[in-house]
């Protein structure tokens, strides 16, 4: 199925939009493949909305070409994409029905009425709205609005379904529940999703594959776990799950590694010498909290690295212990662990004199 | 926690009550009083009507008056044409009006105040000199007829002061704020999504403001036109100073009666029938929308 699908089922070249002197966004090339999940992700105020607006067709690219299942759809007005929006307020007609709601894209297409009750009827089923087809909007509850929402935007089989924080609005615990139905859903029908959201955990569960904005650019495009694991930008590795940086300079190279001088470390970090650094380049060395081994006994591996802090701090949190823990140079780190011994007793306290240590391979170099 | 309660409800009988109050006070009271007298003779006395009760303490009322509006054609004709001047007037402020507020609260914040500042500006003048204004700019040889000379369009002066046509113009500027105002209201409020939802939905523009921004806006647009159009049935100054002498417009008919022919009876009367044309229709509408929104549940 996967070889069939066309890679460059949306094609964003160059794509900038500015309100009279402010850019919103910032040439932005972007490919989606048919029938991804996929994630456009960035914090509040950077053009998340500005950039999926462009692709239902409201608002005009200042510069730039959008295409769809390859057809240029730039100067296509809204009304004949195929293309639906899910919007971030829902935007439900409050003067309709819900079932009215849900059937006004196939009125406004002309479609017989027995082919309507059967379209409504089936995607009233999908999203499970069946008692409330003859409600107004105002008697919804907000997941019931949500659910509204979607119906509408999917009984027209789009092509693409944009999703403007289709979560944000409910409360945490249906946020989750509605997430999986979210991804139910959009693998039952096959219809390429494009969900932007500020909730970085979100991103990472739904998504196939996530692009990280910001200011208007595209800062990252890749999958869940490349956006993790390899973050290339400061940006990154801050804005997905928490990160510690020590910014230093290399001192030295040799076949494999770099060694990098970082002041707050106390030492030399070694990490692996993917962007053919020389000696004397700034470079920052980032490690995830759970990439961080914490012993009391100088770790044995020599190939690790070992700094020697003291714990300023704990949490338990049931599956994982959270500990801060204060290098040398006064530097704080996170580091977490997994509980994996069944134990009332902690292992490390508080002000006790422990190693941290990783592997060089868990380095992320980050060159600015 | 109880007490509490029961301020809250004391509070809300107060907030209730006050208009109820207004209404007794400013409507029913007056209203009370006009029905009496267009019972009642007209005499030479001060005041110039019989009592209710005469002398001997029996009733002594009469029909007179109402069948005589209904006897001369004159007063049917004056309320038809109130009645066609004043619809004229709420529809043109709705064509002018409904772009008009459609477009300020489509602007920018900074620019919306001080457009909504230039719709109530006038009424920092006085409404008489502004009329009188319309008097300067329309007469024979006022500013327009003026102008439309100097370009050569017309030899002679058109006459534009002192007919109907003016009193249209009068009425339709004088109210026009009333109908923006409201229609503003409504408009601001809407979100903006929903028409860009529609739109996405397959509605063209035009199909996406028939369907969407027309209905939402119909309160605003019901209650602008009731702005316009009941002051503008009763309006006295405007037919008075623009129109011609043989302007009958109710207003005019009603102050006729009262100050020159002093027939207060006669003058009550066609107050209460103008009242009752401007409610009936009112409260037949309000039934209807009551109606309506109980079916759509
Ligand atoms: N119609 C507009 N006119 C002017 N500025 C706008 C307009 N729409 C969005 N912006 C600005 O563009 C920026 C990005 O907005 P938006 O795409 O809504 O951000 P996000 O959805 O990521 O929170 C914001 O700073 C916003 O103020
Ligand atoms: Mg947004």
């Amino acid at each position: 199925m996967n070889s069939t699908r066309n890679p460059c089922f949306i094609r964003i070249r160059g794509v900038s939009k500015l309100f009279g002197d402010f850019v919103a966004v910032d040439n932005v090339d972007l490919d989606i493949a048919q029938g991804e999940l996929f994630s456009i992700l960035g914090g509040s105020g950077c053009g998340k909305t500005t950039l999926l607006r462009i692709l239902a067709g409201f608002e005009k690219p200042t510069t730039g070409r959008v295409e769809i299942d390859g057809v240029d759809v730039t100067d296509i007005p809204a009304y004949d994409r195929p293309v639906n929006m899910m919007f971030q307020s829902y935007a439900i007609f409050p003067h309709m029905s819900v079932e009215k709601n849900i059937a006004y894209g196939l009125r406004k297409d002309k479609v017989a009425r027995a082919e309507i009750a059967k379209w409504v009827d089936e995607v009233i089923e999908l999203v499970q709205l069946g008692d409330f087809r003859k409600r107004n909007p105002e008697q919804l509850s907000g997941g019931q609005r949500q659910r509204v929402a979607l119906a509408r935007a999917l009984i027209k089989r789009p092509k693409v379904l944009l999703l403007d924080e289709p979560l944000a609005a409910l409360d945490k615990k249906l946020r989750e529940h509605t997430q999986f139905e979210l991804m139910n859903i959009q693998h039952e029908l096959g219809i390429t999703f494009v969900v932007v959201t500020h909730d970085q955990e979100e991103a990472m569960t739904l998504s196939t594959r996530i692009a990280v904005m910001d200011k208007g650019r595209l800062l990252q495009v890749g999958e869940p776990k490349e956006i993790y694991e390899y973050p290339e930008t400061r940006f990154v590795a801050d804005f997905i799950g928490t990160i510690n940086t020590f910014d230093g300079q290399v001192s030295a190279v040799d076949e494999q590694h770099i060694h990098v001088d970082c002041e707050t470390a106390g030492g030399d970090l070694l990490a692996f010498n993917e962007h053919e650094l020389k000696p004397g380049d700034k470079v920052c060395i980032a490690v995830r909290p759970e990439k961080i081994f914490i012993s009391r006994e100088p770790p044995e591996n020599n190939e690790d690295i070992r700094v020697k802090g003291t714990v300023d701090d704990l949490g338990y949190l049931g599956n994982l212990s959270l500990y801060r823990v204060r290098l040398e140079s006064g530097k704080v780190i996170l580091v977490s662990q997994q509980n994996r011994q069944r134990s009332a007793k902690r292992s490390i306290e508080w002000e006790e004199q422990i190693w941290v240590s990783w592997r060089p391979r868990s380095s992320i170099v980050l060159v600015n | 926690m109880a007490s509490l309660i029961q301020k809250d409800r004391l509070w809300w009988h107060i907030t209730v009550l006050v208009p109820y109050l207004w209404l007794l006070l400013f409507f029913l009271l007056p209203f009370g009083i006009i029905l009496k007298i267009s019972l009642a003779e007209p005499i030479l006395a001060q005041p110039p009507f019989s009592p209710t009760f005469d002398d001997t303490g029996t009733l002594s009322i009469t029909a007179d008056n109402f069948a005589f509006l209904f006897s001369d054609k004159l007063y049917a004709l004056t309320y038809l044409k109130s009645v066609i001047m004043a619809a004229a007037a709420t529809i043109c402020c709705l064509l002018l009006g409904f772009p008009i507020a459609y477009g300020i609260a489509r602007s920018q914040p900074r620019t919306r105040s001080l457009l909504l500042l230039l719709i109530v500006l006038p009424f920092w003048i006085s409404f008489l000199l502004r009329v009188y204004a319309w008097m300067g700019l329309l007469g024979n040889y006022g500013v327009i007829n003026n102008f439309l000379m100097w370009l050569g369009i017309t030899e002679q002066p058109m006459q534009i002061l002192y007919t109907d046509f003016a009193i249209f113009l009068g009425l339709t500027y004088s109210y026009l704020p009333f109908m923006i105002l409201p229609l503003y209201a409504t408009l601001e409020r809407m979100d903006l999504d929903l028409v860009d939802a529609a739109m996405d939905l397959g509605a063209s523009r035009t199909t996406a403001f028939w369907d969407i921004t027309w209905p939402l806006a119909r309160a605003g647009v019901i209650a602008g036109c009731m702005l316009v159009f009941i002051p503008a049935m009763g309006e006295y100054v405007i037919p008075f100073l623009l129109g011609g002498p043989d302007a009958l417009l109710i207003g005019r008919v009603l102050f006729d009666e009262f100050y020159v022919n002093r027939d207060w009876p006669l003058a009550s009367a066609v107050a209460i029938m103008l009242l009752l044309l401007l409610v009936v229709p009112i409260v037949i509408l309000q039934k209807n929308q009551a109606r309506d929104a109980e079916q759509a549940t």
